[in-house]
């Protein structure tokens, strides 16, 4: 493979994209429209302002003799009809989906829960004989008002399991921990929304890819290209440089662009640098879904037509449309989105689990699908 | 058979067989091409010209028989065989997006010239294909002249051993023709071996030192332009297609 092949084809790739008025729009333009648009018609919109309930998740470390305080906690909260209660074996399994916006919030209760009860109970007058405890707690503040509610509905719900239902504001052995909060400013729908416009940008290059082999191929210029000493390797590797370019230009743009509409990253410049090498994944993933494409039709225009088999489920699954969690983990472009969201949205860390395990799927997808679509390409598609 | 009769063989033909299916396009052709001559294919439409290119430039596999480029052999050495060769493909593909100059260098670029050497040699052909003042405007709004023109000059940037040029001056106005012709014939002058192929009587009598007459796939012929028209008793390359095969070079087969 010659350096020099590549880099005359990739810039030839890159004059068509500058040249061609389609392509420009599709790769570039169409990015910055939709964030703009995107950006006018929701970014001065609040989220979760209609969702009624709350879900939080419980870590029950308690370890005390007696159960039933416990218990009888859990269904307070749950009688509150503004919580849920999901159970969790561990605090770490708990925040990572805290990061990952399934929760809203968390509640530990501590290993003396029961005890530090019943020694209230036992000597409701005697301070120093009580077990003294915490409760901790986590909010995302992502939520908007979950931090506002949830610790005075704990805080109650805890006052109600001593007292019943005549709960009093009176000193207690087992106080609230300052809730920990996940950092997160005032989120609109379009912050919510600017991750999965990463992933939308990214889904398209199926169908530039698609378009470029088949038109070539149809007009002959791949045949000419063959006529030279170049492989069909150089041609490969030279059209997955021109479309990491692309999607680097589409990163740059929907950051700029959404930052522009107001939308306010909470990563650091890691975060960024891990935001374009997973898209950049992603454009790497949608090149192999257009080499498959362009090897099983028989016409450009048949290209675009087909290239939406894998742009609809990746747009519509996995970006910033709802969709169920359990159908869309069968997409690339949700752990794009799903990763962006707990990094930009929730501050979540580089080394958050979640955060690692999206890149890898993006990552072995990405370089499976870029594997067949080459064989698939090399077998079928060269004409 | 037919086969060369003196000088150093650039290629080498022995019973080359190309099938479609059902459909013989190249039946059992042998013959050497000699380093330095203009050899003409001539043929009328579909007698298995751009097959037999196609095959020795390495984009098609023989069904059977043995073909070797400079040495090379088709099937196994297609790569090497291209680093040397320059190809003029019978229906221009080309770049739109791309200026005149810009898909001649980008040839170049393919065959890894020097940047000085390709734009010296870009500047000559663009002037030498009358391309010159246009060079800078996209291919894409090019007449179909100019882009035969260009075409024929994409297939030479690279300075080739061997230069293939498939019916290249298809659709050229007269003048253009003439300025082709001229540009062929400097190639030989330098020593480059070229193919040509044509269904035009005129342009392989005046430039082809040897002449390959073809139909349906075979070789019925092989000798200079004047040879096979003494041979057959002909006024023109064209009486002697007709006196062979009982049909004008020109009627669809």
């Amino acid at each position: 493979m010659r350096a020099r092949r590549v880099t005359t084809l990739v810039v030839k790739e890159l004059k068509k994209l500058v040249r061609e008025p389609a392509n420009l729009f599709m790769a570039l333009l169409f990015p910055m429209i939709l964030t703009v648009a995107f950006g006018s018609a929701f970014g001065g919109l609040g989220s979760g302002g209609t969702d009624a309930t709350y879900t939080v998740g419980l870590v029950d470390l308690d370890k005390s003799v007696s159960q039933i305080w416990a218990d009888s906690f859990k269904e307070g909260i749950s009688d509150t009809g503004v919580l849920v209660v999901a159970e969790y074996e561990d605090n770490e399994t708990a925040h990572a989906d805290l990061l990952q916006g399934k929760i809203d919030s968390i509640i530990i209760l501590p290993e003396d829960f029961g005890d530090s009860v019943d020694s209230f109970l036992a000597h409701p007058a005697d301070p120093g004989l009580w077990v003294n405890t915490t409760l901790g707690l986590a909010v995302d503040q992502g939520s908007m008002i979950v931090g506002a509610v949830v610790p005075p509905l704990i805080q109650q719900v805890l006052a109600s399991t001593i007292f019943g239902e005549q709960a009093m504001t009176v000193a207690l052995p087992l106080i609230i921990g300052t809730p920990t909060q996940v950092a997160s400013s005032h989120l609109t729908q379009f912050d919510y929304m600017v991750p999965g416009l990463f992933a939308y940008s990214a889904i398209f290059v199926t169908m530039l890819v698609a378009q470029a082999f088949s038109t070539e191929r149809e007009q002959g210029l791949l045949r000419r290209i063959s006529m030279t000493p170049t492989s069909s390797s150089e041609v490969i590797v030279s059209q997955v440089i021109a479309n990491m370019i692309t999607g680097a230009i589409q990163v740059a743009i929907v950051y700029l662009v959404a930052s522009l509409m107001g939308f306010r990253a909470q990563a650091s410049a890691s975060g960024i640098a891990y935001a374009l090498t997973i898209v950049l994944f992603l454009v790497l993933c949608n090149v192999g879904f257009g080499l498959i494409t362009a090897s099983v039709v028989s016409s450009s225009g048949a290209a675009t037509g087909l290239s939406f088999a894998f742009i609809l489920p990746q747009m519509l699954l996995g970006t910033f449309v709802p969709a169920s969690r359990e159908i869309a983990r069968f997409v690339p472009s949700h752990y794009v989105t799903d990763a962006l969201t707990s990094l930009f949205l929730r501050g979540a860390p580089l080394s958050s689990p979640v955060v690692m395990m999206d890149l890898l799927v993006v990552a072995v997808v990405s370089v499976v699908a870029a594997v067949v679509g080459i064989a698939v390409f090399q077998r079928f598609g060269r004409g | 058979m037919i086969t060369a009769q003196s000088g150093s063989q650039a290629i080498s033909v022995v019973d080359l067989v190309k099938r479609y299916e059902d459909v013989t396009a190249v039946d059992g052709l042998s013959f050497d091409v000699h380093t330095g001559e203009i050899f003409g294919l001539l043929g009328p439409n579909g007698a298995g010209k751009t097959t037999i290119i196609n095959i020795l430039c390495g984009l098609l596999e023989p069904t059977r028989g043995k073909a070797t480029v400079l040495g090379f052999d088709v099937r196994k050495e297609s790569s090497k065989i291209k680093e040397s060769i320059g190809v003029c493909p019978q229906e221009p593909a080309y770049f739109s997006y791309l200026t005149g100059r810009e898909n001649i260098e980008l040839i170049g670029n393919l065959h890894c010239m020097e940047g000085g050497e390709l734009k010296e040699r870009t500047d000559w052909l663009l002037e030498s294909v009358g391309l010159g003042e246009g060079s800078r405007r996209r291919a894409g709004k090019y007449s179909g002249g100019m882009v035969r023109r260009m075409s024929l000059a994409m297939a030479l940037v690279n300075d080739p051993e061997i230069a293939f040029l498939d019916e290249p001056t298809v659709g050229m106005d007269p003048q253009s023709r003439r300025a082709t012709w001229g540009l062929i014939r400097a190639l030989r002058e330098k020593g480059s071996t070229v193919i040509l192929t044509t269904h035009y009587i005129e342009e392989a009598e005046a430039l082809a030192d040897r002449v390959g007459i073809i139909d349906r796939g075979k070789l019925i012929a092989l000798e200079t332009p004047q040879s096979l028209m003494e041979e057959h008793g002909a006024e023109n390359l064209e009486e002697v297609f007709i006196k062979l095969t009982g049909r004008r070079i020109r009627e669809e087969v």
